[in-house]
């Protein structure tokens, strides 16, 4: 039976897809057999951050419609064992995806994974709910700003009342993933800090992402920012896919760096 | 004390408190909204109606809140009649 973990948010641009593709990537670098699938229909994208936009033949569009078969529609990676892209399709509407049709996608892939990872649609509409419906667990994606706190808060009350654990009195695990945080506008109150976000969304945190060259640079190249295991962005991910795996591991990146006395002279970042 | 504390001090403003601020008082109203029956509006909608009969008052003139305790829910109505 696969664990399946929404990526969601309710705001659009705050870093789903990014995370999607990285905790994938870090769940199959860690062994557990992972597939990432693209709920957010019409507006492919994840197939570009994981970088197999030309191996895509058949959608999950096509799997519901039984124009193919599952495993013509999964995409092997190519860098990491043991992982799965189920990509979206790019032509349909949103209204392609059915409930029914959708169950028995994540109930065929529940007998071969361990994980399942759903890369949700902006908003909180039908897209965003029928990506959150069969959830297990979620994680929130949240930039330290009014609006996306707002909507994430808005989120969490349709885990809490529409998803199929809510319909059967059961709760749907929920972590909150904190990205684009920016320690030296935190440091001058610019920015909501990591426990201002907490303290007003009460959900307990999985992992601080730092706004970061890197993502933008894994994305250029079409390849999930976890794998740049030098970047702070990177080594954030790692550190969360940990937690979500159950270690315990400190928060890193929280605080302005320290610079050094020619860095500063010369004002590098 | 930090060189940021002493920018703050210097009287940069604080958004990020103002922010803080409004998030909490939206969201906690946003779910106080959420936990409530369906039927509210619909409810308060027709009280407002039977004032109307007898007395003139605006939409907002009426709140209607349900608070959910332990053993209990309690409906709180508060209507605010015109100066006479
Ligand atoms: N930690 C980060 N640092 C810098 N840029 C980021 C970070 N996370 C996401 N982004 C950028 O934000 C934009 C939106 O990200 P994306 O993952 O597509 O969001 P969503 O799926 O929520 O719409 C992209 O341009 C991405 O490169
Ligand atoms: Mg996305």
């Amino acid at each position: 039976m696969a664990k399946i973990i929404v990526v969601t948010s309710g705001k659009g641009g705050v870093g789903k897809t990014t995370s999607s593709a990285a905790i994938a990537t870090g769940l199959a670098l860690a062994g557990h057999k992972t597939v990432v699938i693209d709920f957010d229909v019409g507006l492919r994208n994840l197939d570009l951050i994981m970088g197999c936009e030309r191996r895509v033949v058949y959608d999950f569009v096509n799997v519901i419609n039984k124009e193919a078969t599952l495993n013509q529609a999964l995409i092997k990676d190519k860098r990491t064992n043991n992982l799965y892209i189920l990509p979206a399709s790019q032509t349909r509407d949103k209204d392609a995806l059915t409930m029914e049709g959708v169950q028995k996608v994540l109930d065929d892939l529940s007998k071969d994974y361990d994980f399942i990872i759903c890369d949700s649609p902006a908003g909180i509409e039908q897209g965003a709910q029928m990506a959150l419906y069969f959830a297990d667990e979620a994680i929130v994606v949240t930039n330290p700003e009014v609006s996306s706190v707002r909507d994430s808060d808005r989120i969490l009350g349709i885990l809490q009342s529409k998803s199929m654990r809510a319909e059967k009195g059961q709760s749907v695990k929920e972590h909150l993933l904190l990205t684009r945080y920016n320690p030296e506008r935190v440091a001058t109150a610019e920015m909501l800090s990591v426990a201002d976000v907490e303290e007003i969304l009460a959900v307990p945190l999985l992992g601080v992402i730092p706004e970061s060259e890197a993502v933008l640079k894994a994305s250029n190249q079409g390849a999930p920012v976890i794998l740049d295991t030098e970047s702070n962005a990177g080594k954030a991910y790692s550190d969360a896919v940990k937690r979500l795996l159950g270690e315990e591991v400190p928060h890193r990146f929280l605080d302005v760096e320290k610079k050094g006395f020619f860095k500063r002279l010369l004002g590098g970042k | 004390m930090g060189i940021f504390d002493y920018l703050l001090k210097k009287g940069k403003p604080n958004t990020a408190a103002v922010a803080k601020e409004r998030l909490q008082i939206i969201v906690a109203h946003e779910r106080r909204k959420r936990s409530q029956p369906d039927y509210l509006p619909m409810m308060q909608q027709e009280i407002l109606e039977v004032i109307r009969k007898y007395v003139h008052i605006a939409d907002d003139d009426v709140s209607v809140q349900l608070e959910n305790s332990e053993d209990c829910s309690v409906l709180e109505l508060n209507i605010t009649l015109p100066e006479k």
